[in-house]
Order: C-alpha cells, then sequence, then structure tokens
C-alpha cells in the first residue's frame, strides 16, 4: 500500500468518525422514545407507544403544535410571496446597491436571533401583542426570508429570462410572461423556500422564547421548558416526531431540486 | 472588484442585461423592505435607543457591562467558548470536507446528507439529545461504568466542557460547507502531480491543499464565531446558569430586571460585536456560501 492510500485512509477514517459525532445524538434519542421505563435509559427496556400516546391526548402539546403550525404555514406563504418577488428584483432587475441589499437580506441569518428577538419583544410588549399569532409570524417571516430569497434567486439564475422576452414578442404581458413561464420553471425552487420557510419558522426556539405568552406558546417553547424540568420521555417521542417532519421536509426539497434541474436553461 | 461582487456578479449574470427596470425592481422589492423596516430595523433602533436613554443619553448601561465582575467574566467566558467552538469545528469539519469534496455519486450524495440533515434538524433537539448522552445516569457515564472505567457517575452536564462539545457539535455545518465549497475546486491534479514529484502525503496538505484552502477556513471560522458568540439555545439546556454566556445574561436580565435598559444595552453589544465582525469580514461571508448549497 503507498504513502498517499494509507493518507487517505486516515482521512476516511477520521471524517466518519466526525459524522458518526454529528448524526448520533439525534438518532440515540429515537430508540429511548419507546423505552418502558418513565425516565430516559439506552438501552431501553420493552417496547412502547405510550410516550407518543400522551403527546397525542395532552392538551397543552397539542394547542402548542396547532398553534406552531399555524404560524409556519403562514410564515411559508408570505415568506414565499415577499421573497419570491424580492428575488425576481434581484436577479432580473437593473438594480443599483445590489450588494448592500443582499447583506441587508441575509443579516437575519447571521445576526443573533438573540438580539433580533429582544428588539422586537420591546415593540410587540409595548403594543401588547406578546403571544399573538401576528407577532409571531411577523418575526418568523423576517427570520424565513433570507432562505426563500437565496433557494428562488439560486432556481432563477437557472431559468434564462429570454424565454420571458419570447413570450412577451408573442403578445403575452410582462405579468401573464412570469406566471405562465418563468413561475412554472422556478416552482420548485419557490416549492423549496417555502418548505424552509416553513422548518426555520415551525424550529424556531429563541423568538419563541420571548414572544409566548402564559397560554399561547408554540412547540419549542413548551418543548424548552420541559427539558428544562427533565420531564418524561414524552419530550423524546417529541422530538423524535419533530425529527421526522425535518427529515420528510429535507427529502421533498432534495426531490425538488432534483426537478428544478435542468428546466428552461441557456443553451 | 471585491470578492464579493465577484461571486454576486457570478450569480446574478442577469443583472447586467437589467431585463427588469429600476422602478418596477424597487416595486417587487417593497414588501420586503417594508418588512424589513417595520419588524426588524427599526425595532433594533428602538432596542439601541432603550439601551442609551434612560430617560436622558447615558452610558450607564454600556458601563455596567465592562465594569461589573460577574458580567466581565460572562463576555470573556463567551469569547472564550466561542473561540474553542470555532477551532473545534475546523479540526472536525477539515476531514468530513475534504472526503466530501473527493467523493463521487452516490458516495458523495450520502456524505452530504449526513451533513444536511443535522443542519434541518431543530437544534432544540439536538441539544435536548446532549442533555440525555450527558446525564448523570445517561448514556456517557453508564458506558463508562459498566465498562468499569469510573466508579462514580461523573459530573458531565452542565460544565463549560459539556457546552463545548454540544455547540461544536451544533454549529459544525456551518464549518463544512463553506470549507467543502473550496476544497471541491482544487483539481486533484495538482496534488497528483505534487506525489509524483516526491512530495508526502503530509507535504502536499500542508504546501498545496492547506494553503489553497484558506479561504474556507477564514469563512468558516468567522460564521461559527459569530453564530456562537449570540447562541441560546443549546448553552441554556447544556450549561445551565453556572457557565451562563451573554445571550443567557440578556434573556435573564429582560425576564427578570426591573427595567431593560441593561439588557437593552447589552443586546446592542452583541449586535454591535457581530455587525463589526461582518464588517471586517465581509467577503468571507457570502450569499451563496451561507446557503450552503441548501437547496
Amino acid at each position: 500500500m503507498t504513502r498517499s492510500t494509507t493518507g487517505s485512509l486516515r482521512w476516511m477514517a477520521v471524517g466518519y468518525a466526525v459524522l458518526a459525532f454529528l448524526l448520533l445524538p439525534t438518532v440515540l434519542v429515537v430508540p429511548m422514545s419507546f423505552g418502558r421505563n418513565p425516565y430516559l435509559e439506552f438501552p431501553p427496556t420493552g417496547f412502547t407507544l405510550q410516550w407518543y400516546e400522551a403527546y397525542f391526548t395532552d392538551p397543552s402539546w397539542m394547542s402548542a403544535t396547532l398553534f406552531s403550525a399555524r404560524i409556519a404555514l403562514l410564515v411559508a406563504l408570505l415568506a414565499t410571496v415577499i421573497g419570491t418577488l424580492a428575488s425576481l428584483a434581484l436577479v432580473r432587475g437593473r438594480l443599483r446597491g445590489r450588494a448592500g441589499l443582499q447583506l441587508l437580506i441575509i443579516s437575519p441569518v447571521i445576526i443573533p436571533t438573540v438580539a433580533i428577538a429582544i428588539a422586537v419583544f420591546l415593540v410587540f410588549a409595548r403594543l401588547q401583542m406578546i403571544g399573538s399569532l401576528l407577532a409571531f409570524v411577523l418575526a418568523h417571516t423576517v427570520l424565513a426570508v433570507p432562505y426563500v430569497v437565496l433557494t428562488v434567486s439560486a432556481a432563477l439564475t437557472r431559468v434564462d429570462a429570454d424565454l420571458d422576452l419570447a413570450a412577451m414578442g408573442l403578445g403575452a404581458s410582462r405579468v401573464e410572461a412570469f406566471i405562465r413561464v418563468t413561475l412554472p420553471l422556478i416552482l420548485p425552487g419557490v416549492v423549496s423556500g417555502a418548505v424552509f420557510a416553513f422548518i426555520i419558522s415551525f424550529d424556531e426556539a429563541v423568538v419563541s422564547f420571548f414572544l409566548s405568552g402564559v397560554h399561547d406558546k408554540t412547540l419549542p417553547r413548551l418543548m424548552f421548558e420541559n427539558i428544562e424540568l427533565r420531564l418524561t420521555p414524552t419530550i423524546a417521542a417529541v422530538s423524535t416526531l419533530l425529527t421526522a417532519v425535518s427529515l420528510i421536509a429535507l427529502s421533498l426539497v432534495l426531490l425538488l431540486s432534483r426537478l428544478g434541474r435542468g428546466r428552461g436553461q441557456r443553451c | 472588484m471585491s470578492a464579493v461582487e465577484a461571486s454576486l456578479s457570478a450569480a446574478y449574470p442577469a443583472a447586467n442585461e437589467g431585463r427588469l427596470g429600476a422602478a418596477t425592481s424597487w416595486l417587487l422589492l417593497t414588501p420586503l423592505l417594508a418588512l424589513f423596516a417595520l419588524i426588524f430595523v427599526t425595532p433594533v433602533l428602538g432596542m439601541l435607543q432603550q439601551g442609551a436613554f434612560d430617560p436622558d443619553f447615558t452610558t450607564r448601561h454600556f458601563e455596567q457591562a465592562v465594569s461589573r465582575p460577574l458580567y466581565v467574566r460572562i463576555i470573556l467566558r463567551t469569547l472564550r467558548i466561542s473561540a474553542i467552538v470555532a477551532a473545534g469545528t475546523l479540526l472536525l469539519g477539515y476531514p468530513v470536507a475534504y472526503l466530501m469534496a473527493r467523493a463521487k455519486g452516490w458516495q458523495a450524495a450520502l456524505l452530504g446528507a449526513c451533513v444536511l440533515i443535522p443542519l434541518w434538524t431543530s437544534v432544540l433537539v439536538r441539544s435536548y439529545a446532549w442533555t440525555v448522552l450527558l446525564a448523570r445516569n445517561g448514556l456517557i457515564n453508564n458506558g463508562l461504568t459498566s465498562l468499569g472505567l469510573i466508579d462514580a457517575p461523573l459530573r458531565l452536564l452542565y460544565t463549560e466542557g459539556a457546552v463545548i462539545v454540544a455547540m461544536i457539535h451544533v454549529l459544525l455545518p456551518f464549518m463544512v460547507l463553506p470549507l467543502y465549497a473550496v476544497l471541491r475546486t482544487i483539481p486533484a491534479d495538482l496534488m497528483q502531480a505534487a506525489l509524483g514529484l516526491g512530495a508526502s502525503g503530509f507535504q502536499v496538505f500542508r504546501r498545496i491543499t492547506l494553503p489553497l484552502s484558506i479561504p474556507g477556513i477564514v469563512s468558516g471560522l468567522v460564521m461559527v464565531f459569530i453564530l456562537a458568540i449570540g447562541f441560546y439555545v443549546t448553552p441554556a439546556l447544556v450549561g445551565g446558569a453556572q457557565n451562563m454566556m451573554v445571550a443567557q445574561l440578556i434573556a435573564t436580565e429582560i425576564a427578570e430586571a426591573p427595567t431593560w435598559g441593561f439588557g437593552a444595552a447589552l443586546s446592542t453589544v452583541l449586535l454591535l460585536t457581530t455587525l463589526g465582525l461582518m464588517a471586517i469580514f465581509h467577503r468571507a461571508i457570502s450569499f451563496e456560501r451561507l446557503a450552503g448549497d441548501r437547496s
């Protein structure tokens, strides 16, 4: 065996060990959610669905889940519309200060969420909107819109703008051309953006921590409280379900990106 | 042309053709800019004001942050942990990124999925997993006891070490993705040529791979450090109150103090630190790399 292959074997061993470190903790929670004892243990003894049953029958878990789902759906809708319009301007527009605009648009991803959370909390507290659906939707949309702009911009860049011009040459208006030509071509990117926006909102814990009221709590906020109190394996069941939602969403996005590739490209 | 401009014009080739007029473009941007103005920029400015006026202009709250020993300790701890976490993600992330850059076909897809799945799994869930692993009767303590390596369970949870390990775990994808983006562009022929000319594997790494991957290293370090200094969920769950970081201090102040001035001031300091780092390293934070090919 040559030196270079032993070298790359060493790289591989370290690389795979790090990947295990990256994946294992979350994976280990899954079997624990099926354990029969009222505390977390590994390996779990017995098999039971009682923690899942506990989650689905508990009114506070259910209302938090529904509240989070409602917020996330509205965020997905709002962020996708706003973000798609902005992407059109960023990719197809004649714009001055594009780089500055892009920095502004991605800044909610980089700026500490805690600082944004405090800032919006101070505003919504004064307006007595703590725990209000609208407050959550607006704040989460700010956090989610950068991801929509990133995915839709990427999709738009791959689509030839001449197609729109061709449609317009054949008598379509600009809006018609967009709706009937460009939009169908970038649809996988737009749907991916919506899925990302949904997940960002649904999993968001920091803004939720400050904006949640005594009764109107999001799912992450309720989970946070339960983890701190170190309660039953119900929390392991909820974690498993949340991970499953993320996995489904990510598979959807990967599937869509495969669909989106090679459509309407410049030859 | 700066690196940012170069990467932007590469991403937006249509920009130069300008198919939409300036007026239409700004009209399309209006909903987003209105939302940002109302729910992002104005609140942040309001927070700044709340930290600096009480009711007249005062630097009292800011002075408090740098004069009270407890607060100084928390700020220094935050900087220390963030630096260690950034270095740790680099050490662990480099081999993974290297592997991804060299992999082909289904292997490449599998490795990519292994990095993307954690990125899209709730930070809350992943931090919770660490509280389970590190607990007194958790998997690690039980494993070590049954192997006979320790007699009594170790205190793992609520330590600074726990915070560091869990944060490295959570932030690792933000290091791997920019590293991968750069490593992927280094032609394999280059390394083959060096090997053929008699360089050892280590020499190839030190003289070719490492220098060429510096932009990715800087980008990853900056991203991880910036995200780490403002991290809330993981330190709160894994570190507890004894190992408090700045974000927790802010949260506690806002939740418990009678006035919000100090919390707002501290939050402003955190924000300005981040913006300062962004300004210095803006070349390292590109629009596309941040997306990390998430799509």
